[in-house]
Order: C-alpha cells, then sequence, then structure tokens
C-alpha cells in the first residue's frame, strides 16, 4: 500500500472565472515509506488485547483460543522450573549450527554460479529440482544418512536454508554493476581480488536480503527436525504440547518462535546498517 | 610510448560497426574522437586499453611505459565507476593493493593524488555524498595513483551538467599543463574536443571510418571559454558531423 494522500480529488470542477489567482492543488508525495517506530508493537498489543477481552467475556471460547493471561502465566512456570533454556538451548544450537551450515555452503554455491556459467548451466536446474522439495519429508532419510541424534537434525535446517540462500546470492551476483567489474579488471585487477572487492560486497545487499527468508525457513524447519528423537528443544515442546492439545503450551512455544523470528530479524537489520550504509 | 592502431575492423556477427581505422597516438597529446553516437567511439577505446578485441587489425605500444607506472592504459569512465562501498581514498587504494602498494607509500599516493585533484578534505567521504563533478575528479585521482602511460576517457564529462563542465575541463587543462600526459578522450561534445584537443578524429557513422583529422596548434592553457578561433574549428567539424549525426539519429539500433 502506498503513502499516497487520498484527500486531493479536487471537487466539482467550476470554471474558473478569467483572471483570479487560485492555488495549485498539491498531488505530490506518498510512495515514500518512513520508519513509524512502536507500530509494530501497538499492532501486536491491540491483537493481544482483543484475543484477552475476546476470551474473558467469552465470545471467544476457551477451545478455540487460550486466555494470553494463560499463556504468559505457563510461560513464567516455564521460565520458573528452569526448563526454557533446557528446551531454548539445544534449539538455538541446531538453528545456529545448520543454518551457518546452510547458509555458507548456498552463499558459496551462489557466488560459484554466479561466475561459472558451466556450474551455472549445471546447479542451476539441480537448485530448481531440490527448492520444492517439503524438506520435512526428508527428514526419515536424514535419519537413516546422520543418526537420529543431532546430525540429522543440522543437515535439515542446513538443507532447507542452502537453496534459497543459492537463488538469493547468484541472483544478487548477476546484478553487480557490471562496469564496476570492467573497472577493476581495467586497473589489472586480480581475479581473486576483482571477486572479494568487488563481487561480493556488491552482491551483499541481496544476500543479506536472501538471509531473512533462509532464516525464517531455518525456525520453520526447526520444529520439524525436533520431531524425531528429540527430548528437548523448542519444537519437541510444541508438538508434545500439540498432541496432548495443552494449547497454552502449544502458544508459550509458538511465542517463542516468534520472538525468535522478530530477534533474528533485527539482527539483519543491524547487519544491513552496519554493511550497507553505503547505500543511498 | 606511443600508441598505435593499425587496420582495425569490428563487427558483430555480420553486422559492420568499424572499417579500417589508422591512427597515431604521440606520447604527451590528447587525441579526441568525436562521431555521432554509434559510430563505435567507445568501442575503439576498448580496443586501445584491451578490454575488447577487434575482428581485425591491432593495437600496438610503441616504447615502454614510463619508469614507475603502475597500469600503462588507464581508463575514466563517462558513470565515474566508483565502488559505492568506499571511501574516496579507499577507492583509490583499491587499485594500489593489487601491486603490492599498502601503508606508508599508499598513503603518500594517495595523498598526493588527492592534493591534485583539490579532493584533500573529502578523503574520508563515502561516493554517495560527493556530487558528479567531485565523483569525477576522485576517478582521474585514481588514475592518476597508478601513473598511467596513456588515460582512455570514455565521455568522462557527458554524465555533467554544463558548469561543472567548465569547471572540470580547466582542472583537466591545468593538470595537463602541470606534467602532460597522453590521452585518448572520446566525447560527442565538440566544445570539449576543441577545448582539450591536439588532435581531433572526426568518425563517420556506422560502420565507423576516419572522415578527418583536424590538428589544433593553440596550447592547451591559452584556450579559453568563447574563443574565436575554436568556436570556428568547432562549427568547422559541426558541418563535417552535421549530416551523419542526422542519419544516425534516423538508424534503427539493433545492436
Amino acid at each position: 500500500m502506498s503513502d499516497a494522500t487520498l484527500d486531493t480529488i479536487p471537487a466539482t470542477k467550476a470554471k474558473p472565472e478569467d483572471g483570479t489567482a487560485r492555488p495549485v492543488s498539491f498531488r505530490g508525495g506518498g510512495f515514500a515509506p518512513k520508519p513509524r517506530r512502536w507500530v509494530g508493537l501497538v499492532v501486536f498489543l491491540v491483537l493481544i488485547a482483543i484475543a484477552e477481552w475476546g476470551t474473558r467475556a467469552g465470545w471467544i471460547s476457551a477451545l478455540t483460543l487460550p486466555k494470553p493471561s494463560d499463556v504468559l502465566q505457563t510461560f513464567q512456570e516455564l521460565y520458573a522450573s528452569g526448563l526454557l533454556f533446557k528446551h531454548l538451548g539445544p534449539s538455538l544450537s541446531r538453528l545456529a549450527v545448520g543454518a551457518a551450515l546452510g547458509v555458507s555452503l548456498g552463499v558459496s554455491v551462489g557466488i560459484l554460479i554466479g561466475l561459472f556459467s558451466y556450474i551455472r548451466a549445471g546447479m542451476v536446474p539441480l537448485v530448481a529440482a531440490l527448492f520444492p522439495i517439503p524438506k520435512i519429508a526428508l527428514l526419515p532419510l536424514f535419519v537413516i544418512w546422520f543418526g537420529i541424534g543431532e546430525g540429522s537434525k543440522y543437515a535439515l535446517i542446513a538443507f532447507g536454508t542452502f537453496t534459497p540462500t543459492v537463488v538469493a546470492t547468484y541472483g544478487a551476483v548477476d546484478n553487480v554493476d557490471r562496469t564496476l567489474i570492467r573497472m577493476g579488471q581495467s586497473f589489472g585487477l586480480s581475479w581473486f581480488s576483482i571477486v572479494r572487492k568487488i563481487v561480493l560486497p556488491g552482491a551483499m545487499p541481496g544476500i543479506l536480503s536472501g538471509l531473512r527468508i533462509s532464516l525464517a525457513i531455518a525456525i520453520i524447519l526447526l520444529v520439524a527436525a525436533e520431531m524425531l528423537g528429540a527430548e528437548y528443544g523448542i519444537g519437541a515442546y510444541i508438538l508434545q504440547a500439540g498432541s496432548l492439545y495443552d494449547l497454552e503450551r502449544l502458544f508459550a512455544g509458538v511465542v517463542i518462535l516468534s520472538v525468535l523470528g522478530v530477534l533474528v530479524s533485527g539482527a539483519i537489520a543491524i547487519i544491513e546498517r552496519r554493511l550497507l550504509g553505503w547505500r543511498t | 610510448m606511443d600508441i598505435r592502431l593499425e587496420n582495425i575492423s569490428h563487427s558483430y556477427d555480420d553486422f559492420e560497426v568499424m572499417r579500417d581505422i589508422t591512427l597515431d597516438i604521440p606520447d604527451g597529446r590528447i587525441v579526441c574522437i568525436v562521431g555521432p553516437s554509434g559510430c563505435g567511439k567507445s568501442t575503439l577505446l576498448r580496443f586501445i586499453g584491451g578490454l575488447e578485441r577487434p575482428s581485425q587489425g591491432r593495437v600496438v605500444q610503441v616504447g615502454n611505459p614510463p619508469e614507475g607506472c603502475l597500469n600503462p592504459l588507464t581508463y575514466i569512465f563517462q558513470d565515474f565507476a566508483l565502488l559505492p562501498w568506499r571511501s574516496v581514498e579507499g577507492n583509490i587504494s583499491l587499485v594500489l593493493e593489487d601491486h603490492g602498494i599498502k601503508g606508508a607509500r599508499a598513503r603518500a599516493i594517495i595523498d598526493d593524488v588527492l592534493a591534485r585533484t583539490k579532493l584533500s578534505d573529502f578523503a574520508k567521504a563515502l561516493p554517495k555524498q560527493l556530487s558528479g563533478g567531485m565523483k569525477q575528479r576522485v576517478a582521474i585521482a585514481r588514475a592518476l595513483a597508478v601513473k598511467p602511460a596513456v588515460m582512455l576517457m570514455d565521455e568522462p564529462l557527458s554524465a555533467l551538467d554544463s558548469q561543472t563542465r567548465e569547471l572540470l575541463m580547466d582542472d583537466l587543462v591545468s593538470l595537463w599543463t602541470r606534467q602532460p600526459f597522453t590521452a585518448v578522450y572520446v566525447t560527442h561534445n565538440l566544445a570539449e574536443a576543441v577545448r582539450l584537443g591536439h588532435r581531433i578524429v572526426v568518425l563517420s557513422r556506422r560502420p565507423g571510418q576516419i572522415r578527418e583529422i583536424v590538428e589544433l596548434d593553440t596550447p592547451l592553457g591559452e584556450r579559453e571559454y568563447g574563443d574565436p578561433e575554436l568556436e570556428r574549428q568547432q562549427k568547422h567539424l559541426w558541418q563535417l558531423m552535421r549530416d551523419e549525426a542526422r542519419a544516425a539519429d534516423a538508424e534503427l539500433i539493433n545492436v
């Protein structure tokens, strides 16, 4: 949606008399998003307030949605019992290892695709074939390959983050300004220097925006990875609560995932601000 | 070091863009190449610097580049080609790093070229903070840093407004008078050509051929804005180009 002003539609077009001075009506502005702090927080708070009000007043039945205050209480119990960090610890390490593997592999393959015609011709169809596979469906296969322990969980998350990272990275490399590369060549820079000093920084905006998507997918896959053979972990906690129809605990777990998502996105925003300050 | 172009012809598939161009670029002079759009001026410049290969003919260097020259054939591009993520000094150090020049030696070179282009106060600025004219001065400073034997300038002032263009022409003239450099200067702007060129090569429209070579003897330092002799030369050049330019304008672009 644009920020266009809507109040400028001219009223009745009366024929002006000759010689009268009228101000020119304003019809510019808009189409330029500006930062509006706190609006996001207000949206969250309003939605939660509506849920709380509805469940208390009874027009939302307790079976449809748990009371936000009950979810908060469950969360507090979880925290007080020390179980929160017992669940969070393994989850975060799975997320970190899996995403780091997938993203670093994805960026490397993406750059190779962007730079070499043969690798592009060979890999792009392969990536297109791998991308739509629901990675969750491959979990049993990963368990056979990498064992029921942490290996299969790392592999699932890595595989899930790999494909979107590859696609984002080679797109970003394709978009690097060719005149800058020609400039590098004309000054006799080595191939490796051109890649490191021109291609890589030039592709960074695209790689980072791809990272946002990849990491969100990593959080989604975390729950899937913990479906099999995980005693502790946010995903395991949610699935356990889900199978018992314990909605309060289910929602407490979901909230943790959401917060994780917001934190990851915030972290990327900070990285963007630091690395991409040169953008106009 | 001189550059010689020998019988250069070029075509894309069976589409002829250039025919039999032979040209000498003598040391210490500025050779301007003018011509209607699409006549292959910029392509010719890319041949000279080795960024592209002609289908026939060759470009030869006569003699050796001077002592201390890091990159004999150095371009200055129309769109500046500065790395937006590097500061002014970072952009200059970029072209020194690959020659192993770092630290104090790089510092000395950077300070020198920034002083020569009057940019000393802007060493830490990012390209996005600079005006078009300053960006092009950074690009000139970067080119000077590698001590080129020949500067290859591809419409260096065409992206700038006319006032900035005048100022930069003055800067180029004073750079040249202090220390004469060899340059091939491609432009479509005849005023720039008569102001900066010792020799002006007029190309015809596609397929580009040399129509005429005009020699200007007035020393660069004495050529001024609105000089009647220059005006006369400019008019003469325009006479040569006018019909070509009109015909070139009416052609379909199919490259």
